[in-house]
């Protein structure tokens, strides 16, 4: 179907000298016509092709870059594409002091930024530009003028040093020239594109706005003309760049600039004018402050601009970009010059207040609320109409804008600091949040990633735990949500499915609903959420669902590194409770169940490893829940851990409260569990025990025999008769040999060690100072290591 | 800033292995960012080179991967168009956005904005503090041209053979990387210019 790239790299070396010497012989020729064309652009496909660069032979090379000035355009742009792709010839690299630079066309530009090496490199390129913009327009070729502004930009993205002082200084006065000054009659209706006037001398007629009025001030991108006069196009360009060079030069914050008002003050020698409540007229400002002056008042001019109704939808596309552009140039100036705060928000106020009320303009709300964010405090004005539409309406009713997603988790991901500091309700707007997830998990996982840590809050953790883990749930019911508007109630395509009809069903309304909250704090989950489970079942397998639970394992991996930082006892314990209860209480998608379970069992080993007395303060549900043999069956990844916790934090050493009856019960509870295992089959449907099961078990009564002497011949028994049964051969229980040779030997271990309970006990329950050694702090090891300190002060040469 | 412009395959091809993308067309921007950093200030340029299209790889591959669980989670059935119906195209193309982080490929975080034309996917991989609206209507406009002038929506692409005329529509439209606030009567102006290109 596409041309195979590959082909050409199979061309043989004979081949690619005869094309070199047939493209030689035609570029030689007086007349370069359609094939030249052709064949440069072959040529250019090979060279591109190729993973190793190529040189060209030198004639060739040679005679492909005097193309670069030809008066025709095809041949800059080939010549161009051709020289980028192969190594320039020695000695000829990148020559960025040639005289000519400011006669470069576009094209030849490109293959010179592409070449350039250094930032010297840049900084010489810069020098000519600047140079030719200097000097007198009618001496320079029109086009090239229009070109210097972007490659000016593009150097600064990655190089401000480029331009000096002097440089910027040069460009802060032309900025002001082409932006506020700008010709404000339409120029000639040439139609090569408005460079030249026409021929013949028009009465002036003055631009329009895109509604069709009279323009009444100052020409702006979003006034239009039959033609342009060369200075409104540099108008555009300006604008284009405008916020670049604001961040670059005059941010606060930026490298180069000053942060200091005083400092600057004195190197630039002049008063900084602090004050400037009264719109001046700018004449006297330096032209850094008068840039940032007439920058404010284009973009008051825009968003004036910007109400009007514009007659294509392409022009009204653009009034939304200039709305959003010159809300963040406005933040951009505020925060350089603190006092047009009182002069902006006045304009800013009111653009919201138009807008808020319109979702068709979501984008733009967000670069107001940052404004909002910077200078809200400052202007004392209240923000929290913007955070309501922020946390509440925009993740609400807009989760399925792939772009308005985006843009947001990027603003939250910016300002996160600010936000955690001034916007109270941004930790409780989670379950408006995820929606962005739920909705589209693949686009914005990687936001959550960042942004989750900071919605975990001691009060509505344990609610987050529930959400997250409802998340395909979630997935599922906003899917029902698009659907049921988009489609009517008796959509035939809809039959069959039960989901939608649950979701319709006003007695079901109450567990949607909760889904769909936008507010943490009215309850941790529902009751009935093996309901809900059951009504979404069918949901199971839709691609959005699976999608999003295959994200959920790596965010509880965060929630739970998160919470277990300076987490308290109690919530932990909840936490615990709440793993116990949803282990198996979770939509039924392939695998989803097992992942969780595994996500559980390390973050509840790594809560009791760190609070070991937990175990003690939860017995109650642990045993509960490790004395129900269902869930060998059924939950058997958290139910090896739970009984492997009990068996290793149960004990006195850990929490002084733990006495000889709770270690009797829980051996009592998990002996039981162990004997109905190991004597009859499992029940229908269910798989043999995992042998893992067995062993922890096993291994679980004996540390805990070895705590209380009395149990230890009851293990005792309990294992030389696993012993005996199983020489037999084969058991109900366990399927393969090797693992019931595993079990019995473990089983058997456990049997001899238990023989001598002081050993047991040393093995099984290892004192604290085993487990955590203590270096200098134990008196056995401090000995040496003093010794050894000592030694080697007083023999230091 | 636009970083760089991207034509490639977002969906099977029975000759690359799955997940793969076939680039038709690339375009970076500016100055090569490895000459700003310190592990890659001493390639010489034909490492360098080498290093770009690595790049520009990385975010064909990742994008195709976007497009495809996009595809996915829509469920939406792909309407073969032909050449003529490129408004219709055009209309029916599913859109999104990759945060690329930092590091990977860019130096610095970027967004991958791309549109997803049936087999095609046309990226634009722009600084995220970029004007994304503009960024996306930029987007909209170059996929619209390159549709038309290069007939992209029948048997046989020529895009291979006409990466000249993009390199012209991008000279007019998207200048260096810089995205331009155009009015359509600039819009206008400039496209004549790239319509009297592509005539000749």
């Amino acid at each position: 179907h596409y041309h195979h790239g590959t082909q050409s790299t199979i061309i043989q070396e004979s081949e690619l000298q005869k094309f070199y010497s047939r493209l030689v012989k035609l570029l030689q020729g007086k007349e370069l016509g359609h094939e030249t064309i052709d064949s440069l652009q072959r040529l250019h496909l090979i060279l591109s092709a190729t993973k190793y660069t190529r040189t060209l032979p030198p004639e060739l090379q040679k005679k492909v870059q005097s193309l670069l000035s030809s008066p025709k355009e095809h041949f800059q742009v080939l010549s161009s594409a051709v020289l980028r792709e192969t190594l320039p010839l020695s000695g000829q690299e990148g020559n960025y002091n040639q005289e000519n630079i400011s006669q470069l066309n576009s094209h030849a530009a490109v293959l010179l930024l592409s070449q350039a090496g250094s930032r010297a490199d840049l900084s010489s390129l810069c020098a000519q530009l600047l140079r030719s913009l200097e000097s007198r327009q009618s001496e320079v070729p029109a086009h090239s003028l229009t070109h210097t502004l972007p490659i000016l930009n593009t150097i600064l993205t990655l190089s401000p040093e480029c331009l000096t002082d002097d440089h910027v200084t040069l460009l802060n006065k032309k900025l002001v020239d082409w932006l506020r000054y700008a010709s404000i009659t339409q120029g000639g209706g040439a139609s090569s594109g408005g460079f030249f006037t026409g021929p013949r001398s028009r009465q002036p007629v003055p631009t329009a706005e895109l509604d069709g009025a009279v323009s009444g001030d100052f020409f702006t991108v979003l006034c239009v003309g039959q033609g342009f006069t060369e200075d409104q196009w540099m108008n555009v360009y300006s604008f284009s760049m405008l916020r670049h060079w604001l961040l670059t030069y005059h941010s606060v914050l930026s490298g180069n600039g000053t942060a200091d008002t005083d400092d600057r003050s004195e190197v630039d020698g002049s008063v900084v004018s602090i004050v400037s409540a009264t719109s001046s007229s700018g004449r006297l400002l330096p032209p850094k402050e008068r840039l940032r002056e007439k920058s404010f008042q284009y973009c008051l001019r825009l968003i004036e601009q910007s109400d009007r109704k514009a007659h294509r939808k392409t022009d009204t596309d653009l009034q939304k970009a200039c709305l959003v552009e010159a809300v963040c140039i406005l933040d951009c100036v505020c925060e350089e010059d603190a006092s047009l705060v009182f002069r902006a928000f006045p304009c800013i106020k009111a653009l919201f207040g138009r807008l808020s009320s319109d979702l068709s303009f979501a984008r733009v709300l967000l670069p107001i609320a940052q404004f909002y964010l910077n200078h809200g405090e400052m202007a004392a004005v209240d923000c929290e109409s913007v955070w309501k539409l922020v946390f509440g309406r925009f993740p609400a009713e807009l989760f399925n804008d792939h772009f308005l997603a985006h843009e947001l988790l990027r603003f939250l991901r910016l300002n996160l600091k600010s936000l955690q500091h001034r916007v109270p309700q941004y930790t409780r707007s989670f379950p408006n949040l995820l929606k962005f997830l739920a909705w589209d998990s693949p686009a914005v996982v990687d936001d959550f990633v960042d942004l989750l840590p900071s919605l975990v809050t001691a009060g509505t953790a344990v609610e987050l735990l529930h959400t997250l883990l409802d998340l395909p749930c979630l997935s599922a019911t906003l899917v029902l949500q698009v659907r049921s508007t988009c489609l009517p109630i008796s959509e035939p395509g809809g039959r069959g499915l039960q989901s939608p009809d649950a979701y319709r069903n006003p007695s079901f309304r109450g567990l949607f609903l909760f889904l769909l909250r936008g507010d943490a704090g009215s309850g941790d989950t529902i009751d009935r959420l093996s309901t809900l489970h059951e009504l979404l079942a069918e949901t199971a397998d839709w691609p959005r669902v699976v999608q999003c639970a295959q994200t959920v394992p790596l965010l509880l991996h965060i929630f739970f590194n998160t919470v277990i930082t300076g987490a308290d006892e109690k919530l932990l314990s909840h936490l615990i409770l709440v793993m116990l209860e949803r282990s198996s209480l979770l939509l039924n998608i392939p695998e989803y169940n097992k992942e969780i379970q595994r996500v559980f069992s390390s973050h509840l080993l790594r809560f009791c490893k760190l609070h070991p007395s937990l175990v003690v303060d939860q017995s109650h549900e642990l045993l509960e829940f490790a004395g129900a043999t269902a869930n060998v069956y059924s939950k058997e990844g958290i139910y090896t851990h739970v009984v492997w916790v009990l068996g290793e934090y149960l004990s006195v050493s850990c929490d002084s409260r733990c006495s000889v009856r709770l270690i009797t019960s829980c051996f009592e509870a998990l002996e039981a569990v162990l004997f109905e295992i190991t004597s009859s089959v499992p029940p229908p449907g269910a798989d043999c025990p995992a042998p893992r099961v067995v062993t922890t078990l096993m291994s679980a009564l004996a540390k805990l025999a070895s705590r209380s002497h009395d149990l230890i011949p009851r293990v005792s028994l309990f294992l030389s008769k696993l012993r005996t049964l199983t020489r037999g051969g084969s058991v109900a229980w366990c399927s393969d040999e090797e693992d019931l040779v595993a079990i019995v030997t473990r089983g058997e271990e456990l049997w001899s060690l238990l023989k001598a309970p002081g050993v047991a006990q040393s093995v099984l329950t290892p004192p604290p100072h085993v487990t955590t050694p203590q270096w200098h702090r134990d008196t056995n090891v401090a000995m040496p290591l003093r010794l050894r300190a000592l030694t080697s002060l007083t023999h230091s040469q | 800033m636009v970083r760089c412009f991207l034509i490639h395959t977002v969906c099977s091809v029975s000759a690359l292995g799955a997940g793969e993308s076939r680039l038709l067309y690339s375009r970076l921007f500016g100055p090569d960012e490895g000459i700003f950093s310190d592990r890659e200030r001493g390639l010489n340029p034909e490492e360098r080179r080498l290093v770009q299209k690595e790049r520009i790889a990385v975010v064909a591959r990742q994008v195709r991967s976007a497009v495809s669980l996009s595809r996915e989670a829509s469920a939406r059935v792909l309407v073969e168009t032909v050449p003529g119906e490129e408004a219709l195209a055009l209309q029916e193309a599913d859109s999104g956005v990759v945060r690329l982080r930092a590091g990977d490929p860019f130096s610095e975080e970027m967004s991958a904005l791309w549109l997803g034309v049936q087999s095609l996917g046309f990226t634009l991989v722009c600084e995220p503090h970029e004007n994304l609206l503009l960024a996306e209507g930029t987007l909209r406009n170059l996929t619209r041209h390159c549709l038309e002038h290069l007939h992209m929506l029948g048997q046989g692409s020529e895009v291979l053979l006409r990466s000249n005329r993009v390199d012209a529509l991008l000279s007019r439209l998207l200048p260096h990387g810089q995205l331009l606030f155009l009015n359509h009567r600039f819009a206008q102006a400039l496209e004549k210019e790239v319509a009297a290109y592509m005539a000749k």
